[in-house]
C-alpha cells in the first residue's frame, strides 16, 4: 500500500522541489486565529505540523516554549485539537502531522490517540522525547491506525543507530540540523552536509530537515539531499510581528 | 546493557540527541563505576574529604518520650551539610574518568548546586548551575556560595522559574555541550542510568547504617524512615535493606500546607502515572498531562515528580509512602533542636515528624532509624517566619 505521507515528497521530487512543512502550536496565537492561519498556510504548504503543547518542552528553544505556554493558557488540549482538525478536514489539502511530547499523549492513552487522530485526518505523529528504545509498542499502535510514527535523528546519531531507525521508520525522517533545541540559527553546522549524505545512503524514505531554519540560503548546500523543510520558530516570529503568512512563504518561492 | 526499568517505571524518554551521551554514561556506569580502582578512589574521597562514615546517633532524650528507640543517621555532618555531596563527588570523579571537563547541574534551593560546585572545585572541573529565577531570588546565600566555589549560576526564566525548569535548561545545555560536559543530576530521577547511578553513589548511607547498627545491637533495625522529594537520600538508605524484608521502609512526602486544595509535593500519595524529564514515574499533573507546580516549606522536597524506583517500591509494597505537612515538620524541627541539640534540615524534619507520630505506638525494644539527610542552618530564615 502507498504511504500517503511519503507520496507527498515523491510528488514534489517529480517537479524537482521540496515539501514545505510549517509548524504551529495548536491554538496559537489564539484558538480562532490558529484556524485562520492553518487555512491560509495550506495554500503554500504540503504538510502542516501541529504542535501539541506541553508544559516542559525540553527539545524546544525559547520561541516555541513561549508559544506552547500561551497555547496552554488558551486552554488547548488534545480533545480541542482533534475537534478542530475534524473541522479542518476536507477544508485543507495539506497532510496533517502532530508534533508533541510523550506525557500528554500517554495521559490521553495511545490507543485513543491513534483512533481519534485517525478520525481527525492525522497521518503522522512526531514525539520529541520518544527515541528508538522506547518506541516499539507505540509505533505498532499507531501503525494499526495508518498513522506514521515519525522519528528524529541528528548530527550525533551514529550510522549504526540510523540503520536501526531505518528498519522501523515510515512517513519521513526528521533530521535535526543542529545539536540543540528548536529556534533560528544564523548558520547551520559545517558537519551537516556529510551527515545528511550519510543519512541519504541509509534511509530509503524521504528526509526532512528542521530546527534552526530561517532562510533558503542556509540550506543551499544540502538542498539536493533533502525532501522537505520544517519551519517553526521563524514562522512564529513572523506571526508575532502581525505580518501576513503569504509574505513568509514568498521568501521560499522557487525552492519549494 | 542492563534494562533501564524498575517494573513499568523508569526508561529513557529523551530526545534522540540525548541518547548518545546517555548510552556513553550507561557504559561508564557499567564499566568505570564498577571497577575496583574507581570504587577505591571514590571511597577514599568519601572518607578523607566528605568525612564518612557519618555517625549513627542514638537519641536518648527523645526515645524516652516516644517509647521506642530512635536513631539518627547523621548526613547533616557530611561536608556541605547534607547527603547531596555523596552523589556529586561520585559523578564528578566519573566525569574526570570519562575525560570531560565540565559539570552542568540543576538546583532548586541550591543544595545540589553547592554540592556540585564543591565537587567541581575539588576535582578541577568547570561548573555551570541552572537555577530557576525565583529560586535565585529566594536563595541568594546559596547563589553566593556557588559563586565562591567557582561555579557560574545561570537563572532560568521560563515557565514556573523553579526546579523543573532548571532541569529542562540543564538538559538543553547538555544536548549542545555533550562532548565535553557531564550532566550531574542531583536526585534518583531523570532518564536511565541516572536513577541507578545516583542511588548507587548514595547507597553508602544504608551500608553504613547496617554495619553501625549491627555493631551496636547485633541485629538489623526494625524500621527506616526517610523524606522523599526526588528521593535520593531515601533510596540511599533503603537500598541496602531492600532484601531484608523484615526491615520496614517508610518514605515521607511533603503535604504542603495540608489543606485539601493546597499545592504540595506528595507525588506518590496524590499523583498519577506519567512521563517527565526522561522517566516514567508518578507526577503531579493535570488530566491533560501538563505538569503542576509543587510546594513544600522544605525547598528540597519541592518537585512534581519522584524517582522511578520509589514508584516501583510503592507498587510492589516493599516501601510505604506517607505524608507530613509543613506545620508537623516545623514542630519536629523545633523538638529536635530542643531535645537533642541538633538543628535538622526542613526536608529531614518531615521524616522526623513521621517518627514523632509513632509515639507510644511501638514497643520499647523497637528500633527506628531516621535519615537526618541535612542540617538546618540553611532553613533558619524560613523557620523564623513561622515561629
Amino acid at each position: 500500500m502507498q504511504n500517503v505521507l511519503e507520496e507527498v515528497f515523491y510528488k514534489k521530487r517529480e517537479s524537482g522541489k521540496k515539501a514545505l512543512m510549517p509548524f504551529l502550536p495548536a491554538g496559537y496565537p489564539d484558538k480562532e486565529s490558529f484556524v485562520k492561519y492553518i487555512e491560509e498556510m495550506d495554500r503554500f504548504s504540503d504538510i502542516i505540523e501541529i504542535g501539541v503543547p506541553f508544559s516542559d518542552p525540553v527539545a524546544d528553544g525559547p520561541v516555541v516554549e513561549k508559544a506552547s505556554n500561551i497555547a496552554l493558557e488558551n486552554g488547548v488540549n488534545l480533545p480541542w485539537i482533534f475537534d478542530t482538525l475534524k473541522y479542518l478536514k476536507g477544508r485543507v489539502k495539506s497532510k496533517i502531522v502532530l508534533m508533541g511530547y510523550c506525557n500528554p499523549f500517554f495521559k490521553y492513552g495511545w490507543e485513543k490517540v491513534a483512533e481519534d487522530a485517525k478520525d481527525a485526518g492525522v497521518v503522522g505523529i512526531i514525539v520529541a522525547d520518544l527515541p528508538l528504545e522506547e518506541s516499539d509498542e507505540i509505533r505498532k499502535i499507531l501503525r494499526a491506525h495508518d498513522i506514521n510514527l515519525i522519528y528524529l535523528v541528528g548530527l550525533n546519531t551514529s550510522n549504526e543507530r540510523m540503520k536501526r531507525y531505518a528498519d522501523v521508520c515510515s512517513g519521513f525522517v526528521y533530521f535535526v540540523s543542529v545539536l540543540g533545541t528548536t529556534g533560528m540559527r544564523e548558520k547551520l553546522p559545517d558537519e551537516l552536509i556529510d551527515k545528511i549524505k550519510q543519512a541519504r545512503q541509509i534511509f530509503s524514505i524521504p528526509i526532512a530537515i528542521g530546527f534552526g531554519i530561517k532562510s533558503p540560503k542556509q540550506i543551499e548546500d544540502i538542498y539536493e539531499f533533502i525532501d522537505g523543510v520544517v519551519f517553526g520558530s521563524a514562522l512564529i516570529n513572523h506571526i508575532d510581528e502581525k505580518k501576513d503568512v503569504k509574505g513568509f512563504f514568498e521568501l521560499w518561492k522557487g525552492y519549494i | 546493557m542492563k534494562r533501564p526499568y524498575f517494573g513499568e517505571f523508569g526508561g529513557q524518554f529523551v530526545p534522540e540527541l540525548l541518547m548518545p551521551p546517555l548510552i556513553e554514561l550507561q557504559e561508564a556506569y557499567e564499566g568505570i563505576v564498577q571497577s575496583d580502582d574507581f570504587q577505591k578512589e571514590f571511597n577514599g574521597l568519601l572518607k578523607e574529604y566528605v568525612g564518612r562514615p557519618t555517625p549513627l546517633t542514638f537519641c536518648e532524650n527523645l526515645s524516652k518520650e516516644l517509647g521506642f528507640k530512635l536513631w539518627l543517621k547523621r548526613e547533616d555532618l557530611a561536608h556541605t551539610g547534607a547527603h547531596k555531596i555523596n552523589n556529586t563527588i561520585g559523578q564528578a570523579l566519573l566525569t574526570k574518568h570519562m575525560g570531560k571537563k565540565r559539570l552542568v547541574a540543576e538546583t532548586g534551593a541550591g543544595q545540589h548546586g553547592v554540592a556540585t560546585a564543591t565537587a567541581a572545585a575539588l576535582l578541577g572541573l568547570e561548573c555551570i548551575v541552572f537555577m530557576g529565577a525565583k529560586d535565585v531570588e529566594r536563595q541568594a546565600p546559596n547563589v553566593k556560595r556557588m559563586e565562591l566555589l567557582g561555579a557560574e549560576v545561570r537563572p532560568v526564566y521560563s515557565s514556573t522559574q523553579t526546579l523543573k525548569d532548571a532541569i529542562n535548561a540543564a538538559l538543553r545545555y547538555w544536548i549542545t555541550n555533550q562532548k565535553d560536559t557531564h550532566y550531574c543530576l542531583g536526585s534518583v530521577v531523570g532518564p536511565h542510568p541516572f536513577p541507578s547511578l545516583v542511588r548507587d553513589f548514595q547507597s553508602v548511607i544504608g551500608k553504613e547504617v547496617k554495619a553501625q547498627f549491627l555493631e551496636k545491637n547485633n541485629k538489623l533495625p526494625d524500621h527506616i524512615i526517610a523524606c522523599v522529594g526526588g528521593g535520593s537520600n531515601a533510596m540511599g538508605i533503603f537500598y541496602e535493606f531492600l532484601e531484608h524484608r523484615e526491615v520496614k521502609l517508610t518514605g515521607v512526602e511533603a503535604a504542603g500546607e495540608g489543606t485539601p486544595d493546597c499545592y504540595h509535593s506528595a507525588t506518590l500519595n496524590k499523583g498519577t502515572k506519567g512521563i517527565l524529564h526522561g522517566t516514567k514515574t508518578y507526577l503531579l499533573q493535570t488530566e491533560d498531562g501538563q505538569i503542576l507546580p509543587s510546594h513544600s516549606v522544605a525547598p528540597g522536597l519541592d518537585y512534581p515528580g519522584v524517582g522511578p524506583e520509589h514508584a516501583y517500591l510503592k507498587e510492589t509494597k516493599r516501601a510505604e509512602y506517607v505524608t507530613i505537612n509543613d506545620k508537623e515538620a516545623l514542630e519536629a524541627f523545633k523538638l529536635l533542636c530542643k531535645k537533642e541539640g541538633i538543628i535538622p534540615a526542613l526536608e529531614s524534619s518531615h521524616a522526623l515528624a513521621y517518627a514523632m507520630k509513632l509515639k507510644h505506638k511501638l514497643s520499647s525494644d523497637y528500633h527506628v532509624v531516621v535519615n537526618l539527610s541535612g542540617r538546618g542552618d540553611k532553613d533558619l530564615e524560613i523557620v523564623f517566619k513561622y515561629l
